[in-house]
């Protein structure tokens, strides 16, 4: 890639007057050594499972093997067509789908990583529901996730993108600042502005810890997924409106560097601390596993 | 770099609900199945740390059973991988080991099929991909993302010259390879890991040097292959 920065990323769409998007997709056709409409055909192909993921989670019983989690998307969403959601309609429908795509990964159903897993419900609730809202074509959508991946690739090679790593501020804060800066440039925005989308996005999720109940990704990965998509949207406005990441965003990915590498083992994946260990989060993994160990 | 590429953040497609322990579990699985070569009738699967303690909440037995069928980390068969088993006469043990590992989501997948076995020795290193650690008691070491010869050979000198030989005169490139014995002068291992699809003559003609009693070939985009 040309690029290892975000500021290095914007500096090369400004010389080629090109977008995030466009950048990437040349870029990934040169590290592959395949033509770009082939690494397009991928990328569609990827946005037609996140679609039918959204779909699923909405209309399937997506009861987790666990049991502990499930149906809460179908919940929201009733809610949000009653028209009584204090988000309104738009957010609202991109938590619901988040949360949609979140249960179907815990349920055993087909997801993307975006970048991973556990954060796979953000870039699809972002996405889906943008695509609804501005009648966008699928074509245009790929292409978001193509500037989408361009500033993920970024984060994930000078932070980190997994939990076990760096916390869930690695892991949905990532996802959460990938949708910010694709959905601005979606709207229209410079990638200047999507840039700045994706500090102001990232400096909300900063020392997030990772401490899923029973070490599943269910307990708190869904909702955060939830949460995760509205607040993507909202950096997304901040951005637009000319608001600017004062700390440069590639500092922000830094600072995420030095809080997940500052953090204890038990706030990383290891279920060993956090809502893990709370008193009902030790009951249900007593009943989870008690019985083996 | 540690990210390569694009598809190295956006995907893979996989069947949740993490890549850890399903998305990587499926691709060891996998490669246990192509080492073997042919569909198991016996599969005894011990996991360790991390896979040991929430297997069962994760479906991480579910999917290094359906990587065993030699599905890819996408298929929503995944969920229901132990009723194909059964239906196809695959006879599948499944215990939590306590042994320390050298990654904390390691498993060890013994096969049997009618012909030969097979025991891998593999982890799970996060984002679906993985390392294999040991093949047959061979502590060799592959990734599996290009194809990957194994070859069981007995240790002498010119051996891997006439092999790499054999992969030079086809126009193929290695990548990484690894060798390890049993013993001086005893049964060995070599496995090469390629940039390009290994056809079946190569296969055969590495096959017929002499003092190599078998090669298994593994390559996941291609599905199984050596026979």
């Amino acid at each position: 890639m040309r690029f290892r920065t975000l500021k290095g990323l914007a500096a090369l769409c400004g010389e080629q007057d090109d977008t995030i998007a466009d950048v990437m997709i040349a870029d990934q056709a040169a590290e592959s050594g395949r033509p770009a409409i082939d690494e397009f055909a991928k990328m569609a192909e990827y946005w037609a499972v996140m679609k039918e993921a959204v779909r699923r989670g909405l209309t399937e019983d997506t009861t987790s093997r666990s049991g502990l989690t499930g149906r809460d998307a179908q919940r929201v969403m009733a809610r949000v067509e009653a028209g009584d959601v204090a988000l309104g309609g738009e957010a609202g429908r991109a938590m619901a789908y988040a949360l949609a795509v979140s249960e179907v990964n815990a349920s055993m159903g087909r997801i993307i990583a975006t970048p991973t897993a556990g954060s796979c419900g953000i870039i699809p609730g972002v996405f889906v529901s943008a695509q609804e809202r501005y009648g966008w074509d699928d074509a245009k959508m790929t292409r978001g996730l193509f500037a989408a991946g361009a500033i993920g690739y970024v984060i994930a090679n000078n932070s980190f993108v997994s939990g076990a790593e760096g916390g869930c501020q690695a892991e949905v804060g990532s996802a959460i600042g990938m949708a910010a800066g694709a959905l601005t440039e979606l709207r229209g925005g410079t990638p200047e502005q999507s840039v700045h989308a994706v500090g102001l996005a990232l400096k909300n999720t900063l020392g997030l810890i990772c401490d899923p109940v029973g070490g599943l990704v269910e307990i708190p990965c869904i909702v955060r997924n939830g949460f995760g998509a509205v607040t993507a949207l909202a950096a997304s406005d901040m951005a637009l409106a000319g608001v600017r990441s004062v700390i440069p965003s590639d500092e922000v990915i830094q600072v995420m560097l030095e809080v997940g590498t500052s953090m204890p083992e038990k706030h990383r994946e290891t279920a060993k601390g956090g809502l893990a260990q709370t008193p009902t989060g030790k009951k249900i993994m007593k009943d989870l596993y008690g019985k083996k160990k | 770099m540690r990210f390569k590429d694009v598809f190295s953040i956006i995907g893979p497609s996989m069947v949740g609900p993490s890549s850890s322990h399903t998305a990587g579990a499926a691709r060891l699985g996998r490669v246990a199945r192509q080492l073997l070569g042919e569909a198991p009738t016996r599969a005894d699967i011990v996991f360790y740390g991390s896979f040991a303690d929430t297997y069962r909440g994760h479906g991480t037995d579910l999917a290094i059973v359906g990587g065993l069928l030699d599905w890819a980390t996408d298929d929503l068969r995944i969920a229901q991988s132990l009723q194909h088993a059964e239906a196809e006469g695959m006879s599948v043990s499944i215990k939590a080991g306590k042994a320390v590992t050298a990654h904390p989501n390691t498993a060890k997948i013994t096969l049997g099929g009618t012909t030969r076995t097979v025991e891998l020795l593999g982890a799970s290193i996060g984002g679906g991909n993985i390392e294999v650690h040991a093949v047959d008691g061979f502590d060799v070491k592959f990734i599996a993302m290009y194809p990957t010869l194994c070859v069981y050979h007995k240790d002498r000198p010119g051996m891997l010259a006439e092999m790499t030989a054999v992969l030079s005169r086809a126009g193929v490139n290695i990548g990484h390879m690894d060798v390890d014995r049993k013993g001086r002068n005893g049964e060995a291992m070599t496995v090469f890991e390629v940039d390009t699809p290994i056809s079946g003559e190569l296969l055969a003609e590495l096959g017929r040097l002499q003092d190599v009693s078998d090669v298994r070939l593994v390559d996941l985009e291609a599905g199984v292959g050596a026979s």
